[in-house]
């Protein structure tokens, strides 16, 4: 009798209930609410803003962009000039953004694996040294190195008024300005130049695959590094010296105050970069040292034993297995890297911060898109690095049972 | 029974070494032969490991000498190069890279330290794996395998070098019971294949098959040094019978 009337009530509950008691079923909904919660919150900040501006008699919009800049960027990957829209500007600095950041992350891993390695070597002066490395540049703030590599150390080289007579003109110098060279401007037949180049590399890369094929069959290790680089220097050079050097350079010539001409890669971008890559070496070699402490000593004894010398246990044994120890903090080490290149503006470093959220932001107002747009940057490089890492890192995972 | 009677290819002399304050080795003196088969027991910490790593150099002792198929062996990193070659080790943990597949852990050496082809190195390693009883395993990771396999697999990779002497420290201890045949078996025929061969082992019964010569470390010192026929049935020394009596009973 009870039954009929207990049937319909538990079916109705049971959905409900039934997700709740799953394991599964409890972390849908927990994360079903999550959701709808920040889903909120973003409604709020969002409509909030949108309410400001109007107050405000602003319009929400993205058509600033097209409008002209007016301000000068003294470092640019791609024709820019004042007169050039907001837009391109952006462009300008995300280039200058991603070019400190990208030749940051390789001279820092070069860098950082070095160091890493010097402090497990068995010289007690070469460990100590490294060390001390460490120990100094990753317990100083990073806004304070660049500061000091900046004011103290590139700044108070000679500017070129001290260099060069008035009217003289130079090739190359690395003065207080930057990196001051002449404009290489090519010729006729130059082309050939460039074909000599890629002939060169498709020889280098059969020479690479011959003489891998060479050692899976005679077992002789054919030279492949030094003969590569020689036809890749070489072969290019030859011909442009048989085509008679067609190639112009246009030389900055020293002005009254300052040079004109030439060709500038600003001091700011070499203060910026060397500091990014020395503080974030000494964090990757604290990391890759660790990381190959991490495995059995055994290893290397194995390897020892096999007859394999030092640098060949690190290179085939240690290090392939302390990669799936290193590549997550050292992918967190690329993402503050990319993330620190914003302390550019401390010393006017065109990069994205100084220059679009910046110069721009102050001349047009635009916070939210402006801000909007700068945060998408940051954000999608650091998932962009993240994804790639994650790649290699399931290439590095071991197999077991 | 063949008793080793070639030149000696292991001269070990007075050797010595602390760690710290704690002396491991008090001046050990032992000869090893061409093809002879040496069996070394003796309570823990009595100094076996340090002995048998001092001779490819995988520990450095503080003095006396040691010299390895004519080479002395010295702080001459080429000269301990050499020897590692000639002297093919096999250790409790196994210790096999887990990063390679099981015919890699094989190739590996033979490619770059013995600068075989890769096709050559193939044909050895397979060789060595049919003669461990797992060719089928080749293309697996160490992970992958039981503890007994991941032996046979590291005693193969020493073997593909061809070493001259195989030094092989406690191999079966790291091992269940059930494993430890199939690895033993496995050292018998190779050591009575005529291989220079010296064993650090409990495993009385593999040290009666093959040893030509049995030793008793403890404290640091060679304490009887005999054939298997009088260490194990009168042994001269009280230690050496207590240590007997001791693991026989297990
Ligand atoms: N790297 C080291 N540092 C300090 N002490 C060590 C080191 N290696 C060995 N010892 C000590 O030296 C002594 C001899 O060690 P060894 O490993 O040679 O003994 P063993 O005879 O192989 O013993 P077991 O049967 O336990 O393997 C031990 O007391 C050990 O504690
Ligand atoms: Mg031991």
């Amino acid at each position: 009798m009870s039954e009929a009337v207990d049937h319909p009530y538990r079916e109705r509950r049971g959905v409900l209930r039934g997700l709740w008691a799953s394991r599964k079923g409890r972390g849908l909904i927990y994360q079903v609410l999550l959701f709808s919660v920040l889903l909120l919150l973003i409604l709020i900040l969002v409509s909030n803003a949108f309410y400001n501006m109007e107050q405000r008699g602003l319009k929400a919009g993205f058509g600033f962009l097209n409008r002209t800049a007016g301000f000068g960027i003294v470092q640019s990957l791609v024709s820019y000039e004042e007169t050039s829209t907001y837009g391109r500007a952006f462009v300008v600095a995300l280039l200058n953004t991603i070019l400190v950041a990208s030749i940051g992350v390789v001279l820092a891993t070069m860098l950082g694996f070095v160091i890493g390695v010097m402090r497990l070597s068995p010289n007690w002066m070469i460990a100590r040294i490294a060390t001390i490395y460490v120990e100094t540049f990753r317990n100083i703030p990073l806004l304070l190195q660049i500061l000091f590599w900046y004011v103290a150390i590139l700044k108070p080289l000679p500017a070129p008024i001290d260099l060069f007579q008035q009217g003289e003109s130079f090739f190359l110098s690395f003065n207080n300005r930057g990196l001051v060279f002449a404009t290489p401007l090519p010729q006729a037949g130059f082309s050939l130049v460039l074909w000599a180049l890629s002939l060169a590399v498709l020889a280098s890369i059969a020479w690479s695959w011959y003489a891998r094929r060479r050692q899976l069959q005679k077992g002789d290790q054919l030279p492949v590094l030094w003969p590569c680089l020689a036809g890749i220097v070489g072969l290019p050079f030859a011909v442009f010296l048989l085509l008679g050097l067609p190639l112009d350079f246009v030389p900055p010539v020293m002005a009254r105050f300052t040079y004109e001409g030439g060709s500038t890669v600003v001091i700011e971008f070499f203060a910026l970069l060397w500091a990014l890559v020395i503080y974030t070496a000494a964090f990757i070699a604290d990391i890759v040292r660790a990381g190959i402490q991490g495995i059995p000593y055994g290893q290397s004894e194995a390897a020892y034993s096999l007859g394999l010398k030092r640098t060949q246990t690190l290179k085939l044994v240690t290090i392939p297995q302390a990669l799936r120890i290193i590549i997550p903090p050292l992918t967190s080490q690329y993402l503050n890297l990319t993330k620190n290149s914003s302390l550019a503006a401390a010393i006017a470093y065109p990069d994205l911060v100084s220059v679009f959220a910046g110069t721009a932001l102050s001349q047009t107002g635009r916070a939210i898109e402006i801000m909007f747009m700068t945060l998408s940057v940051y954000l999608s490089l650091s998932l962009l690095t993240s994804l790639a890492m994650n790649i290699y890192q399931r290439r590095t995972q071991l197999v077991e049972r | 029974m063949v008793t080793g009677k070639g030149e000696k290819i292991i001269e070990i002399n007075n050797l010595q070494k602390s760690f710290g304050t704690f002396v491991a080795l008090r001046g050990v003196s032992l000869n090893v032969r061409k093809g002879e088969r040496i069996v070394i027991c003796g309570p823990s910490g009595s100094g076996k490991s340090t002995l048998i790593r001092c001779i490819n150099r995988l520990e450095v002792p503080d003095s006396g000498s040691i010299v390895v198929d004519g080479v002395a062996l010295s702080d001459d990193v080429k000269a301990i190069e050499g020897i590692r070659r000639q002297v093919g080790m096999v250790f409790q943990q196994f210790n096999l890279f887990p990063h390679l597949t099981v015919l890699e852990n094989c190739t590996l050496a033979q490619i770059w330290v013995a600068k075989r082809s890769q096709k050559a190195a193939e044909e050895t390693a397979q060789h060595y794996l049919e003669r461990v009883h797992i060719p089928e395993q080749m293309h697996k990771y160490p992970g992958q395998l039981s503890g007994g396999q991941q032996q046979r697999v590291a005693i193969a990779r020493a073997l593909c070098m061809e070493p001259k002497v195989m030094l092989y420290d406690e191999p079966t201890s790291a091992l269940d019971p059930e494993m430890i045949a199939e690895v033993l078996d496995v050292m018998v025929e190779f050591a009575e294949s005529g291989m220079t061969t010296v064993c650090v082992t409990h495993e009385m019964g593999f040290a009666r098959k093959v040893a030509d010569c049995m030793i008793f470390m403890d404290e640091g010192k060679i304490v009887e040094a005999s054939d298997p026929n009088t260490f194990f049935t009168k042994p001269k020394s009280e230690r050496t019978k207590l240590f007997l009596n001791q693991i026989l009973e297990h």
